[in-house]
């Protein structure tokens, strides 16, 4: 696997590499863009790129995805390459879907375990040719990667640098879309995707999003990323195009019931206590799992704690009484009984409710559903003002929208 | 004559951690110290005019936050200042870094390659786990498992417990990490050989063993063990030199109203009927006392200070047998300007760290070999530092002080004793390997020490020259350190205990075993300490 | 996960259908097939080679001049499996084989009865000492034994055997006294240098025993841990003795026929020259083999006999294993260090000062343990050892069958030779062959112009020979991290492996390599407990 990892002049290149050090925080393909937008000034690292938390309003640009067409740098999002005779086959022991069943044009969301069943991250797996995807995921793991293809024809290559990606969200993004020229974008369904020409080369774009709202991602070699921003921009002028930070996304994303990790779980690879790490059944990716398919890592444990009936944990939607957000709120059963955690929570502006994702211990979520509390400390004023509030265990998404679906999709 | 409650041969850290909990206990307590300062081997020293020396021991990570807190340390002067990075300079001229930063330190093993600093992250994952079971094991009396007395059989129940929080997996890895090499253990990970020899560079400090001998594994760990301010693993560097350290416990005792008699090296230790009475000094002068502590090793202790015939049979035979052999050296270098290492960027902070010259594992381990052969490294393994970068104040502004550790020096040169011309010759492959890698090096050195083993055992005592007090080997750790049976700081004599690293949990400035020897002794007298915290949470 | 869901009896109708299929012919397979044969199952053994045997197989190496394989005598097979399989091994009556240590200079230290019960050529306070070692060393290694002849402790699911084990280990020790405990615990560890060292002066025994400890391993004497090298060859019996060594009657070549007659008389089919090319699984259930030659052959149970790296590397697809499973699999260290030389020679050759009679015995070259720790250093770089040590025997005295008339055999096993050799084995073997011949020639002189061929397998060919991989004979490095709960790695460490139905019988498997017959009986055993993981 060496050759996979170092280039031919191996000496050459990491002598030039030395200058990353005058960086210690990347800037993505979009930055000179974002930067020049940016009015506040609250930036943050995500996985060592410097990325907007926000970028003039968290609250307005909550509005740009529901209301309009926001655009989100999603550069840092962590991508491989995965390409060979053996990449189907490949992927199917890795993953937890059947990658049989994802054809050429299409993505589906997955997620991928160690031996014991525990969850190593979550992603969308890109379909780009017969023998060609992409792995696109929060967190880094060319080396659990690289190890899952012995035994493969196949070969893996990190693109994050590479690859510029941007995610076009709201109700009019497929307006700019059209508007930008990309004929034919009309006819994606639902984690489509499909190319298009662009600034010499191509575009891809996917009909997938983080927002549960109608949405695009696009993805373009790093050097056109510019291009294609400005297009889209130029596109959407009439649109209400706005670009966002990660603020205003996260709350969408609760709202669509997702989960991000090592904020809802802790990964396997990243979890230091042995009772932190979780089956794809105790974070709400039962759905994922095929039994029968061929076999894939983690399996045995898998359908072994089903059985046994030894799973530990669950992870639920709560609606909780009031409009006081409840994050990392401890959940009671009876008031008393600690129940679980809150991992991400918010008053939802869409719904008009407050919710929540909780990871609760079995059995309550499974057996004891009723007469749940969350415990909230609310900071006002240098006082914590302390609330039991009563949650109410609901389906996830909490906001469901016709448009995200509609095909062809509405152009307000 | 004088009386105290208690004495404490030996003034290192650990004597003065010990004295320090038991003055603030109460007992009148009187520590003797054969130079004419405190410190052991944690002492900055004014070796040239203009410059103070670490010229012992030289980073400050496993020192136990618990004790700076109980002994008001930071009160009487102790400031530690972390380690900005490091680096190893390698062979064809590049260097691999490391940084604080996260990205910067992945993206700096992506150089190399992008597998291994994605491995990294599981690595580094698997090691802290390894240090959240051990860390808590530091500040606790080890279990003796043929006692059969209630407190040994509840710590041993404690010990299955912890283990028994881990994953049936995790178990058969801990029992793993415990016996494997720290070559083996990296090659699980990694393919790059520098990025590999950066990180054993931990599992073979102080020890006389090479990357590749079984153990090392843990012997990383144990130099893991270290935080800063609750950064787990982080290094840091005592402002004002590792002095700074026992000047503070010595500041401490005295302000608690303990005594500390400097050029009052102790001759023997008295005892009677089975138990102590006192020291007499090499001045000829007694001291009496109900209890004697000892900090010197464990072979001095026994073997130089004891009467033989005071001890059972069986003990002395262990003692004799206890290993410690030297296998370190250390050279002191004063520089009149700071040293240029071409091969590192402008600015780069790795200056303010550790910098090495080893970018293989296997010049480890060959080094190792001389070793065993009796002789000093050829190519020797160097772990240097430039305090002065972090600390200006320990010279005036624009010198610069450069200590430099040496893997391996052995105790006897092919078996005699060292001569002057074998310490220069030694000096000379130190100086030559850095000259290698910084054009204009030798013209900076203002003043140079040069310690082997040899001048460790006279200078600080330690017997051979082995700065743990004993190797860090299985049959030397937890029950079985110093020796099995006597390894809760107490020995054969009633009223004398020994506190130094020849205890559990082993060398490296921590303070672990005074503090825990306080422990057992205050137990012994059914006193509570005035204020001893529980040892801290693992973050 | 146990026998419950998949019942090991299956109807005995199609003839590719079997209740068992046993990979591999070696001692250990073979002793695992007769085992489950005597449980009336219907057993196949499927050997690839022509003949049974494993690395007890002989073959002609010169014209007229056989060798029995790798090993060249017994010292650790396990009584109570003998008994069980009626594996008839007994030594030829008389006094018990002795071991002699040359150092080139003074007279050979001999040692007699079970590992040195009396030693001549030492002071008589040497001897002492040696005795008082040998009875340490001796009741240390008993207390581990009782951990060999069960699997290991499967953690997290800790059975009454294994605590019933543990407690009587533990009585065993408290029953000699705390120091003695103490002691143990101490030791375990250890290298053993530093134990010899305590207890000896004469740097021939020191010598051998640093020799002992470390033949097989890639570990010097000085290395931590290497005293768990002696426990190993202490916790061998002879006649109910422990460190005793024989060759049977009518030779080495007897061995693997006696287990070949165990396996045959438990109703066994073993058929040779049927290369497995895959081991059939799906969805994690092992369901039988696919031959090289394309035919399937079924069975609910598959026992691999062969290297761990061997049959998950080579037969099953990666695909019905896990990732972390497979990345453990690739770590086992399982390089070897150990050249195999048999010499062709004309007459019987004269060992300088050594007795004719104990010319009969296990003669080792090792002066002292630095020699040991030094031959020892170039392996740790991928080089051989210009001074190597090694343990000879004479195989065509117990086996005339093996020599011409009035010729003889040789047979070493010459350390270090390490598996990676930087420079290749293919310009190393000639070079290394002169050194072993060199120092063959100093302790026989005139050794050399009576030697009619010469065979030399290192690492390498003994990998091809045998398919082991890395051309170790433990099937994997014996360290203390890899034994136990990790042989050959923590998934697969009680002989059930993750796919369900697939178990491991070789030398990979606890408790390790030599001709014991209990890694293949223990997963025997286990299997027909029930099997689970």
């Amino acid at each position: 696997m060496n050759a996979l990892t170092k280039p031919a002049n191996a000496t050459d290149a990491r002598r030039a590499a030395r200058s990353h050090i005058l960086t210690p925080r990347l800037e993505t393909p979009f930055h000179p863009r974002l930067a020049a937008l940016d009015e506040v000034n609250d930036w943050y690292n995500w996985a060592g790129y410097k990325a907007p938390h926000a970028l003039f309003d968290e609250e307005l640009e909550y509005f740009a995805i529901r209301s309009t067409a926001a655009l989100f740098d999603i550069s840092p999002m962590v991508k491989y390459r995965i390409a060979g005779a053996d990449a189907e086959r490949y992927l199917n022991r890795l993953t937890l879907r059947d990658v049989r069943k994802l054809p050429v044009g299409r993505v589906h969301y997955t997620a991928w375990c160690d031996d014991d069943g525990h969850v190593l991250d979550d992603g969308t797996l890109f379909r780009l040719g017969e023998q060609e995807f992409r792995l696109c995921c929060q967190e880094r793991h060319l080396s659990w990667l690289l190890d899952s293809a012995f035994g493969f024809t196949v070969e893996i290559h990190e693109e994050t640098e590479a690859i510029a990606g941007v995610a076009l969200q709201g109700p009019t993004s497929y307006a700019v879309l059209a508007e930008a020229g990309f004929a034919g974008v009309e006819r994606l369904k639902p984690f489509d995707i499909a190319t298009f020409a662009h600034d010499g080369g191509t575009v891809t774009i996917s009909r997938t999003g983080f927002t549960g709202d109608l949405g695009y991602e696009l993805f373009v070699p790093r050097q056109t990323a510019l291009s294609l921003w400005d297009r889209l921009w130029t596109a959407g002028d009439g649109h209400g195009i706005r670009a966002i930070g990660y603020a205003a996304l996260n709350r969408t994303r609760i709202e669509a019931g997702f989960i991000v990790a090592n904020a809802d779980f802790v990964t396997a690879e990243g979890a230091l206590r042995a009772d932190r790490v979780r089956l794809p059944d105790e974070i709400g990716l039962d759905w994922l799992v095929d039994p029968d398919k061929p076999n894939f890592n983690g399996r045995r444990a898998v359908l072994d704690a089903r059985r046994n009936q030894t799973l530990r944990h669950v992870l639920v939607g709560l609606e909780i009484e009031g409009n006081v957000p409840a994050e990392h709120a401890i959940v009671y059963h009876r008031g008393k009984r600690e129940a679980g955690l809150v991992t991400a929570a918010i008053w939802s502006p869409t719904a008009k409710r407050n919710i929540a994702i909780a990871s609760l211990t079995r059995p309550y979520g499974t057996r004891f559903v009723d007469d749940l509390w969350v415990e909230i400390y609310a900071m006002r004023e240098l006082k914590y003002q302390k609330m039991m509030k009563r949650a109410k265990i609901v389906p996830r998404p909490f906001v469901k929208l016709a448009r995200r679906t509609a095909t062809p999709p509405g152009l307000r | 004559m004088q009386r105290y409650d208690v004495l404490v041969v030996g003034g290192g850290h650990n004597g003065l951690v010990t004295a320090g909990y038991l003055q603030r206990a109460g007992l009148k307590v009187a520590v003797l110290e054969k130079n004419g300062w405190v410190g052991g081997a944690a002492t900055s020293r004014e070796l040239t005019p203009g410059f103070l020396y670490s010229n012992c021991s030289y980073v400050c990570s496993l020192f136990r936050p618990e004790i700076m807190r109980d002994l008001e340390l930071p009160r009487h002067g102790l400031q530690v200042v972390a380690y900005e990075g490091g680096a190893v300079l390698t062979r064809d001229g590049d260097y691999l870094a490391s940084y604080r930063d996260h990205d910067s330190h992945r993206r700096e093993f992506a150089r190399y390659s992008k597998r291994d600093a994605e491995a990294y992250e599981r690595y580094a994952r698997d090691v802290t786990r390894q240090c959240r079971f051990i860390q808590p094991l530091l500040m606790r009396t080890a279990p003796d498992p043929f006692g059969f007395r209630p407190r040994d059989i509840a710590e041993l129940l404690y010990l299955a417990r912890k283990f028994g929080e881990f994953s049936p997996g995790e178990m058969a890895q801990t029992l793993r990490f415990w016996t494997m090499s720290i070559s083996d253990f990296l090659d699980e990970y990694f393919e790059t050989d520098v990025i590999k020899a950066y990180l054993a560079i931990s599992g073979i400090i102080g020890t006389a063993l090479g990357p590749m001998s079984p153990g090392t594994a843990y012997v990383l760990l144990h130099h893991y063990m270290g935080e800063v301010d609750g950064s787990v693993g982080a290094w840091g560097y005592a402002r004002g030199g590792m002095g700074a350290v026992t000047q503070a416990l010595a500041s401490s005792f005295l302000a608690a109203g303990g005594t500390i008699r400097t050029d009052a090296e102790v001759a023997r230790i008295f005892s009677r009927g089975g138990r102590t009475t006192g020291v007499v000094l090499e001045s000829g002068e007694e001291i009496r006392a109900k209890l004697v502590v000892s900090n010197a090793d464990v072979k001095r202790t026994f073997l130089k200070l004891v009467d033989e015939a005071d001890l059972p049979e069986h003990f002395v035979h262990r003692v004799r047998h206890f290993k410690m052999r030297g296998s370190s050296g250390k050279v002191n270098i004063a520089l009149d300007s700071l040293p240029e290492f071409p091969a590192l960027p402008k600015g780069s902070s790795c200056i303010r760290g550790d910098l090495h010259f080893t970018d293989s594992i296997e010049r480890m381990e060959r080094a190792y070999d001389d070793w065993k052969a009796g002789r000093w490294s050829a190519d020797p393994m160097l772990d240097t530092m430039i305090p002065t970068t972090l600390d200006p104040t320990m010279t005036s502004p624009g010198k610069h002080f450069m200590s430099c550790f040496v893997q391996y020096c052995p105790p006897k040169v092919e078996g005699r004793d060292w001569t002057d011309a074998d310490r220069a010759a030694f000096a000379e492959t130190v100086v030559g390997q850095i000259s290698d890698y910084s054009p204009g090096f030798r013209d900076r050195i203002v003043h140079m020490e040069v310690r082997t083993p040899r001048e460790l055992e006279a200078e600080v005592g330690l017997t051979e020259g082995n700065i743990f007090q004993g190797e860090l080997t299985f049959d030397q750790l937890l029950f079985n350190r110093p020796v099995p049976g006597y390894a809760q700081y107490r020995s054969p004599i009633a009223g004398l205990y020994i506190c130094g690293s020849s205890t559990h949990p082993g060398g490296g400035v921590m303070g672990a075993p005074g503090r825990n020897a306080a422990m057992e002794i205050l137990r012994d007298l059914k006193r509570s300490p005035e204020k001893m915290s529980n040892a801290h949470d693992v973050i | 996960m146990t026998s419950s869901d998949a019942p090991l009896k299956t109807p005995k109708t199609a003839a590719h259908s079997y209740d068992a299929i046993v990979i591999g012919a070696g001692h250990n397979g073979l002793a695992a097939a007769a085992k489950l044969g005597r449980s009336g199952r219907r057993v196949l053994v499927l050997e690839a080679a022509n003949a049974p045997g494993g690395a007890a197989r002989g073959r002609e190496f010169a014209p007229g001049f056989r060798s029995a394989g790798l090993a060249h005598l017994v010292n650790r097979l396990d009584p109570e499996v003998a008994r069980d399989l009626g594996i008839a091994l007994a030594a030829t009556p008389g006094p018990a084989m002795p071991t002699a240590v040359l150092d080139g200079e003074r007279e050979p230290a001999v040692l007699r009865g079970a590992y040195g019960e009396t030693i001549d050529g030492v002071t008589a306070d040497e001897a002492a000492a040696f005795s008082r070692l040998r009875d340490k060393l001796v009741f240390q290694a008993g207390v581990l034994k009782r951990f060999l002849r069960r699997p290991p402790p499967q953690l997290g699911a800790i059975g009454i055997g294994d605590i019933s084990t543990l407690m009587a280990a533990g009585f065993g020790i408290i029953r000699k006294g705390r120091a003695e405990g103490r002691d143990f615990l101490r030791m375990l560890l250890m290298n053993v240098a530093d134990v010899a060292d305590e207890y000896l002066d004469d740097d021939r025994l020191k010598g051998l025993l640093a020799f002992d400890a470390t033949l097989g391993i890639h570990l010097g004497p000085r290395s931590p841990t290497s005293l768990l090298g002696l426990y190993y060859r202490l916790t061998g019996e002879v006649d109910g003795k422990a460190g005793g060594q024989f060759i049977p009657e009518g030779g080495m070549a007897a061995v693997a026929p006696a287990f070949l007659k165990a396996a045959e008389t438990a109703g066994v089919t073993i058929r040779c020259g049927a290369r497995v090319g895959r081991i059939l699984a799906d969805r994690g259930r092992a369901g039988g083999v696919v031959l090289a030659d394309g035919s399937e052959l079924t069975a609910p149970v598959v026992v691999s006999a062969i290297h761990p790296q061997a049959t998950f590397l080579q037969l099953v697809d990666a695909a019905e294993t896990g990732t972390g499973f497979l990345r453990s699999i690739r770590h086992v260290r399982s390089a070897g260090n150990v050249a195999k030389l048999d010499l062709a020679l004309e007459r019987m050759p004269n060992f300088s000062g050594l007795p004719g009679r104990d010319h009969a015995g296990r003669i080792v070259i090792a002066r002292s343990m630095t020699h040991v720790e030094n031959a020892f250093n170039p392996a740790k770089y991928g080089e051989f050892s210009p001074d190597p040590v090694m343990e000879i025997v004479l195989p065509s005295l117990a086996d005339s069958t093996l020599a011409p008339d009035g010729a003889c055999t040789l047979s070493a096993l010459v350390q270090y030779a390490p598996y990676k050799l930087k420079a290749g084995w293919e310009t190393g073997k000639p070079a290394f062959l002169k050194i072993v011949i060199d120092i063959l020639e100093r302790h026989a002189p005139g050794i050399g112009a009576t030697v009619v061929a010469a065979n030399l397998s290192t690492p390498t060919d003994i990998e091809t020979e045998y398919n082991l991989p890395g051309g170790h004979w433990h099937h994997g490095e014996l360290q203390a991290d890899q034994l136990l709960i990790n042989r050959p790695t923590g998934t697969a460490s009680g002989y059930a492996t993750p796919i369900e139905g697939l178990y491991l019988a070789s030398a990979g498997a606890h408790p390790g390599g030599g001709i014991s017959g209990l890694a293949g009986w223990n997963a025997a055993r286990h299997i027909l407990a029930g099997g689970s993981r």
